[in-house]
């Protein structure tokens, strides 16, 4: 455990690095990391504090937070399925962000953004939850999701069409694949206060996830409030998806791919799988978005295309996996 | 063969096209909706493009307003009887096609890429107008306009055109030549941007332009022109913020075109401070 964590901890670091090095512009290695750090305002600095660095930051904040929710929320479900893009919590948390930004709230309120996304987050969740019930099959798990996505997926479509910034409806692709590419400190600064929490919400659903895994009675034996753990989860799934997409769209199968890939390393158990899929999943959006840069260097593929390539064929091969299982 | 085919085709629509004035013509192509009704006869012009009428890409919506609307559909401008349509390279290829099989003579205009397209342009529209005349003399007055705001410059600025979704325009675009015409250095171009691409925020940084020059926003917010309010935009632009904004002279290639370079002249000297 101890040796995996370190791990990924000295592969998020080397990522992080590789992602402050990765750019359109040529700047050497030495030269572009200490005008990280030190020297005047001169136009490298500006490369590096204002462009590079926001742009790693947010794929290491959004990607643990992807990877994060994703093993919260599979280990509450107890379903390998759940994942914040694929339940369509990410749409509505979309769907959120563009109201704000299209109604003027992000203007006239700059944390207008950030908030209306994880209302739609929150909406989301809670819709899913209801949609799937506590005790719901992988089958309407699934189908809520797909039925939350497309509504989403739907009204969002609506209101960019009927802005009369004709820049907006080409906007729909941003908001379904997710982009890192232009952000800036603000942007950062917008989402950290609400991961934040989000992060601490879900860092300590461990023990009772832990306990759930023996099922919801003997969890309350063991004195695990579950309408608590409910809370917590969806709060806090919330507050990360809401965060992360108001300022980089909605990425899919991150929460997917990560906690399966960890699960069987950490011994399956929820508590130990939730930090290590933050871990992962910055791991996992950093790669994605340095291989953005070099791939298209100058024509801003999503990062929801490369995630999607990588995840939707293990969403498939989970589903078969299940299917055999049952029968 | 087919080629030779093609061209016999395209010759006898021109032989017909020719032979007499067009008198019911439509134009589905903002720009060839400026030049159309820069030059048409009275009458002779039949209807323009909605985009005739949008103040941000038009210089003629008052213009604009005497015709009848088309929004470029095949249905509506066959229901209109012209007999000469007038369309744009990047007009909507199928409506293009679906108007050529019904029998409507359709004249191509490619955009212009450099003031010399203009001329080309102006002569173009004469042509299938049959209106030769007022061509040639908007073609005189077009490079005697040019030739009066031709300067000699101590030092050409270094700038950037920057628009929506970190689109720039290059040494070979119109709003390109313009900024060359009007005594500025394409920076872009420096850094081997030379069309209308994409430019990367962090060699727009590295390009270090003395003034960025974009589009004003249009209503209603949105993520692609979100980028001109990056702090490296911003802080590129502080010394002039808002100074200098492309409008709707930029858009097309017509005589307005030098309004545009007078206007940004004019920026030039502010920025240098010669009164040459």
């Amino acid at each position: 455990m101890s040796r995996l964590s370190l791990l990924l901890g000295l592969a998020t670091a080397g990522l992080f690095v590789a992602s402050l090095l990765t750019g359109p512009a040529d700047i050497g290695i030495r030269e572009s990391l200490s005008a990280l750090f030190v020297g005047p305002a001169d136009p490298l600095a500006l490369v590096m504090r204002e462009i590079r660095l926001p742009r790693a930051l947010l794929a290491l904040i959004i990607g643990a937070s992807l990877g994060l929710a994703g093993a919260a929320m599979q280990g509450y479900l107890r379903n390998p399925l759940a994942e914040p893009g694929l339940v369509g919590v990410s749409g509505t948390a979309a769907l959120g962000a563009v109201l704000a930004i299209h109604t003027g709230l992000s203007a006239t309120f700059a944390l207008g953004l950030p908030v209306a996304a994880l209302i739609g987050a929150l909406l989301g969740v809670l819709l899913v939850m209801a949609l799937a019930g506590p005790r719901g099959t992988s089958l309407t798990l699934i189908l809520a999701g797909i039925a939350v996505s497309a509504l989403a997926a739907a009204l969002m479509s609506l209101v960019l069409n009927l802005s009369p910034n004709p820049f907006a409806a080409n906007e729909i692709v941003f908001w379904m694949m997710g982009s890192l590419a232009d952000r800036s400190m603000l942007h950062v600064w917008l989402a950290l206060p609400f991961t934040v929490v989000g992060w601490f919400l879900l860092g300590t659903l461990g023990r009772g996830l832990d306990a759930l895994t023996l099922g919801e009675d003997a969890a309350r034996a063991m004195g695990i409030r579950l309408s608590r753990l409910r809370l917590q989860l969806v709060v806090g799934t919330a507050c990360v998806i809401g965060a992360g997409t108001a300022v980089a769209g909605a990425i899919g199968f991150v929460g997917l791919v990560v906690p399966h890939i960890l699960r069987p390393l950490v011994g399956a158990h929820p508590s130990r799988l939730l930090w290590a899929s933050a871990l992962g999943g910055a791991i996992m959006l950093l790669t994605a978005d340095i291989a953005v840069r070099i791939i298209l260097p100058a024509r801003d593929l999503k990062l929801g295309v490369l995630t999607a390539l990588v995840g939707a064929p293990l969403f498939l091969h989970l589903i078969l996996k299940l299917r055999k299982e049952r029968i | 063969m087919r080629a030779g085919f093609l061209a016999l085709g395209a010759l006898i629509g021109w032989a017909e096209i020719a032979m007499a004035q067009p008198a019911r013509v439509v134009s589905m192509n903002l720009c060839t909706d400026q030049l159309a009704m820069l030059l048409a006869a009275p009458d002779q012009l039949y209807s323009v493009s909605y985009l005739a009428r949008d103040p941000r890409a038009s210089a003629m919506t008052q213009e604009a307003e005497r015709y009848v609307v088309n929004h470029g559909l095949a249905e509506e401008i066959y229901l209109m009887q012209p007999d000469l349509v007038i369309a744009g390279a990047y007009s909507t290829r199928a409506t293009v096609d679906m108007l050529r099989r019904l029998g409507v003579p359709v004249a191509v205009f490619d955009p212009s890429n450099s003031l010399s397209d203009v001329t080309a342009r102006i002569t173009q529209m004469g042509q299938v107008l049959q209106r030769q005349e007022a061509a040639a003399r908007m073609v005189a007055d077009f490079d005697a306009g040019l030739a009066a705001l031709a300067t000699n410059i101590d030092r050409a600025p270094r700038a950037v055109l920057y628009y929506a979704n970190g689109y720039t325009s290059g040494d070979n675009t119109l709003a390109g030549q313009i900024l060359l015409a009007a005594g500025f250095a394409n920076a872009a171009s420096e850094m081997g941007y030379m069309a209308g691409q994409k430019l990367p925020l962090e060699v727009l940084a590295l390009s270090d332009p003395e003034i960025v020059i974009s589009a004003r926003p249009y209503p209603g917010a949105s993520r692609s022109e979100g980028i001109l309010d990056h702090p490296v935009v911003q802080a590129l632009r502080a010394d002039l913020a808002g100074a200098t904004m492309t409008d709707h002279d930029w858009v097309c290639g017509t005589p307005y075109v030098l309004r545009a370079i007078q206007g940004l002249a004019t920026a030039r000297k502010a920025l240098t401070g010669t009164e040459q």
